[in-house]
């Protein structure tokens, strides 16, 4: 069985923090600014949402994200942990990822972080060109990040992740960002292109005339990175996510291998029994819900049969293994327009695994699976 | 109780007449004001410019389809007269619908506005008008807006009429102003029908329409004869042969009568239920005591612009079959016969009597039909001299036989009527010269305005040509033109090419001198327009093997979401389903996906 396959069995859970202390234009995750009176509260809510959910089994991987949970407490954070390992326990050596950004790191909070639990961090690098992180709303400078990194190395976390952006409009600075963070000797290395979301900051300057990324731009921006982080002795498990070996996220790998896994917080998506929902996305209405004990939950859509099999493929298509082909596979691989990919050297089958050979076009290849006919119902 | 019951209305108190205006001149609401005076449809119930039953007249204020309305007035004489208004339409593409409507009058009101003056249709409806043997009455109308300059108008009127200016009356429609003694001048001018009641039945077919519960519904009027409710009625030139089911006359609500004398106007439902057995300007006679010859009728309508039509969906082309079957009841001057492209699968070749026409047809089948239709370049039709000296017509750019199996292509000419203010000279003779148009004549109506007559192509004038006339007047020009035969010219057929497969949607004849500059326009639209996809597409517009302009579509390099997005698979499958929604819009062409509106928009027409 493959690893990716295999991440299938990982246990994970999502804690969303939403507090940030201002908006970055691109960001359309579940935030709120100016409300840091409310994180104890929020983690107090955290925990009754938590003891709410019914057991499980001990997880395998935990994943703090955010918003920025590096601006709230340790110390409530470690609460939060606890919480968690005692309804469903934690497995013998379980990955506990925070996310951080870099202006609010330092030895002390890195030291108190470890004390409450967390092993692995991922810092909000985006960018080491102080204009270019200007531009993306961030608050930090270049070499806030390389500081933050060592503290965190030092205080003992165990694996460290730089997230990077790239395909700024305008922004020459990609090739610099590559070698500083290389350099740096991250475990793990994501590079996220600038995505234009509707609601966004950048969604609104695009629509009044701003130039917005450009595709080709972004295709050699991944090329480069995708060389850079290579020779570097990172490898690419995923569109996006390079791991020195044995340091892929296992909250990632699970999502991707369609398993289940539990999500709390403001706006948190989780899949469990088959079922993909997602809690409310407004503070004050989390908040009222989870401290009285009612459900959180905004929306819910039930995952089965032929849905189910194509989102499997679909997810499974992002890895660089690839995923095993199933009837959904199968059928993408027989249609004409499977063909067509083939033909072009985007797809392959490969011992029964559909794989993705220019990852760029991975969307291409999931409209395609969407756009199989099910199958006809069998008794 | 009928109002008319049978006998019939004595014809010596019957005036048929119609109102010839331009568009926007009033016609619409000088009827309802007629309606309204005569009592036919009270105040109350008055909705604004009842004629104009279609949606689409409404929102596009032209009037499409003619009709016939019963008008009932008590002149100053104290007498009763019955009056029908036979409706026209007033854009030059329909200009056939009102010679169809000229057949069942004896009588014609032109209509010009008081600020703008005689416009080129209203003269050249006039002429028709005029050519027909009908009474005119010239009317100038809106003498209440501040802008109006009735003296000038009567001026240009008399000027190109002959008469008199105290022959010429005025009115506002709007206010109500000069209708009583509008109608009054219709009974004293407009003649009587001169029918004979005695002889065998002769009814003029001038509209019909199909109607979903009773069938075809056909628009007469008697001429000779007379026709009663269960008559045995024979179509001459179909030889169709049915009974009179219901008779009727419209008050605008329809009122079944018992039968029509000579002079009426009215319905006819008969056992027709399928759409196409009824030709619009046939002529109905008794089965049993019919007439010899028929009526004149008029000439069939000639289609003046060619287009394909194809549904999106394959599976829709029966629909389409159908839609077009009802349609052409509605609409005796579209044409159309099936049609294959390799690129749009199966559809219709369409002939319009202009792209107005065009837009009205596509747009009633897709809204009243329901349909999503592909549209192919319009084109008129061209006559191909072959090696053993027989003349070709070719509706469609496919269809024009290769350089070799060809002497030489002949375009159909138009004479072009234009009249305009006379400071726009320089500008509308720069425009005509551009459009390969032919030294014409110059004739003032005023010192201010000047009618222009200039031989163009017809493939030159009938696109945006007066879209191009109006900018370069401020939208004071208008427009009218007749055919003037065929004329060889030096045309080329330019092929697009997708990825070196000739796109047959996107053929053209066009002038030689103006090949490249068409090849250029198209490659550089349909590479903005098609997508990114998985290989280099070279777009390519060619003259027999030669290519002209060149362009690629570069291939789709990124095309995948590079970043975290938090475990919202659902949001994720959801915009994918959307992109997916997108793609099946596409027509597959060899093996490059066009969108629909690729088809649409590449074929826009403003070459200028």
């Amino acid at each position: 069985m493959e690893l990716a396959d295999r991440a299938a069995t990982i246990r994970a859970a999502y804690v969303h923090i939403p507090f940030c202390a201002r908006l970055c234009p691109y960001c359309d995750f579940a935030v709120v600014t100016d409300r840091d009176d409310q994180t104890a509260r929020y983690c107090k809510a955290l925990t009754l949402e938590i003891e709410r959910e019914k057991e499980w089994a001990p997880l395998d991987s935990i994943y703090v994200g955010g918003g920025t949970p590096s601006r709230v407490d340790p110390q409530q954070l470690g609460l939060v942990l606890d919480a968690l390992a005692a309804q469903h326990g934690f497995s013998e050596e379980p990955e506990v990822s925070i996310e951080a950004n870099p202006e609010d790191w330092s030895l002390d909070r890195a030291l108190a972080l470890r004390q409450a639990g967390f092993n692995r961090v991922s810092f909000g690098a985006q960018s080491f060109n102080s204009s270019t992180l200007l531009r993306l709303g961030r608050r930090h400078q270049p070499d806030q990040i390389a500081v933050a990194v060592f503290a965190a190395r030092e205080a003992g976390f165990s694996s460290i992740n730089l997230d990077v952006i790239f395909g700024t409009p305008g922004d020459g600075s990609w090739g610099e960002t590559l070698v500083a963070a290389l350099s740096l000797r991250p475990d793990h290395l994501s590079c996220y292109a600038l995505t234009v979301e509707p609601g966004t900051e950048l969604f609104r300057q695009v629509a009044a005339g701003s130039r917005g990324p450009d595709p080709d731009q972004q295709a050699d921006a991944w090329e480069t990175a995708a060389a850079a982080a290579e020779s570097a002795g990172l490898v690419r498990y995923e569109v996006s996510n390079w791991a020195r070996p044995g340091h892929a996220v296992n909250y990632n790998l699970a999502v991707w291998a369609q398993a289940e896994y539990l999500a709390f917080g403001l706006g948190a998506h989780r899949f469990r029994s088959k079922v993909r929902s997602h809690n409310y996305r407004h503070l004050d209405t989390y908040l009222a819900a989870a401290e009285k004990g009612a459900s959180t939950w905004a929306g819910e859509e039930p995952i089965e049969g032929w849905t189910s099999e194509v989102e499997r493929v679909f997810l499974g298509i992002r890895r660089v293994a690839g995923v095993r082909a199933g009837p959904a596979g199968e059928a993408l691989w027989h249609s004409d327009e499977g063909q067509t990919l083939a033909k072009h050297g985007v797809i392959e089958l490969d011992g029964g695994r559909l794989v993705v050979r220019r990852t760029l076009l991975t969307d291409a290849v999931a409209r395609a699976l969407l756009a199989l006919p099910p199958p006809p119902i069998q008794n | 109780m009928s109002p008319f019951p049978p006998p019939m209305f004595p014809p010596a108190r019957i005036r048929n007449f119609c109102i010839i205006a331009h568009i926007d001149h009033g016609k619409s609401t000088l009827a309802d004001r007629l309606l309204e005076r005569t009592g036919a449809i009270s105040e109350r119930d008055m909705r604004e410019q009842v004629l104009d039953t279609m949606d689409l007249e409404r929102e596009r204020g032209i009037t499409i389809k003619a009709q016939a309305v019963r008008l009932n007035y008590r002149a100053q004489d104290g007498v009763d007269y019955l009056l029908n208004l036979i409706d026209t339409p007033g854009h030059v593409d329909f200009s056939y619908e009102v010679s169809r409507s000229l057949a069942a009058c004896e009588g014609a009101l032109l209509l010009a506005d008081a600020a703008q003056g005689v416009q080129a249709q209203t003269l050249a409806n006039a002429h028709l008008a005029i050519n027909a043997g009908l009474e005119i009455i010239p009317a100038v109308n809106k003498i209440d807006l501040p802008a109006a300059d009735p003296e000038r108008v009567i001026a240009e009127m008399i000027g190109v009429l002959g008469g008199r200016p105290e022959d010429v009356l005025r009115l506002s429609a709007k206010s109500g102003e000069g209708v009583d003694h509008l109608l009054d001048e219709i009974v004293r001018l407009v003649p009587p029908p001169a029918g004979d009641p005695d002889s065998a039945l002769r009814a003029l077919v001038f509209d019909s329409y199909y109607d979903a519960y009773r069938g075809v519904v056909c628009y007469v009027r008697i001429v000779d004869g007379s026709l009663s409710l269960g008559d045995p009625i024979r179509f001459m030139a179909t030889g169709e042969i049915q009974s009179v089911d219901e008779v009727g006359v419209l008050t605008p609500k329809a009122l079944e009568v018992g039968g029509l004398g000579p002079g009426e106007v009215g319905y006819l439902i008969t056992g027709v239920k399928e759409i196409g057995r009824v030709k619009v300007g046939d002529t109905i006679t008794n089965a049993l005591r019919g007439a010899q010859t028929p009526l004149p009728g008029y000439d069939e309508p000639k289609p003046m612009v060619f287009a394909g039509l194809f549904p999106t969906e394959g599976d829709d082309f029966e629909r389409l079959r159908e839609a077009l079957e009802k349609l052409t009841l509605n609409d005796a001057s579209l044409k159309y016969e099936p049609e294959s492209s390799r690129a749009l699968g199966f559809g219709f070749r369409l002939g319009f009597l202009g792209l107005l026409h065009m837009e009205i047809v596509r747009e009633r089948l897709e809204r009243e039909y329901g349909l999503d239709l592909v549209a192919t370049a319009p084109s008129v039709a061209f006559r191909v001299r072959l090696p053993n000296g027989d003349l070709l017509e070719v509706q469609s750019p496919q269809d024009v036989p290769d350089p070799d199996n060809r002497l030489g292509i002949e375009e159909p000419y138009v004479t072009a009527m234009i009249i305009a203010p006379a400071e726009h000279i320089g500008s509308i003779m720069e425009l005509v010269q551009r459009r390969r148009g032919e030294a014409g004549s110059m004739h003032y109506l005023s010192p201010e305005r000047v009618e222009l007559t200039y031989r163009l192509p017809l493939s030159e004038v009938v696109f945006d040509f007066f879209d191009q006339l109006k900018s370069r007047t401020k939208g004071y020009a208008s427009l009218d033109y007749e055919p003037a035969g065929y004329q060889v010219s030096d045309l080329v057929k330019v092929d697009i090419l997708l990825n070196g497969v000739p796109v047959d949607a996107f053929s053209a004849i066009v002038h030689r001198e103006k090949a490249a500059t068409y090849g250029k326009l198209m490659t550089e639209r349909l590479k903005e327009l098609i997508p990114r996809q998985l290989f280099d597409i070279p777009i390519q517009a060619a003259i027999g093997g030669r290519f002209i302009a060149r362009e690629t579509v570069k291939a789709r390099r990124k095309d995948v979401l590079a970043k975290c997005y938090g475990g919202d698979i659902t949001r994720k499958r959801k915009l994918l389903e959307r992109q997916k929604e997108g793609k099946k819009r596409m027509k597959l062409v060899g093996s490059v996906e066009v969108p629909q509106e690729a088809f649409v928009a590449a074929l826009r027409v403003d070459t200028d």
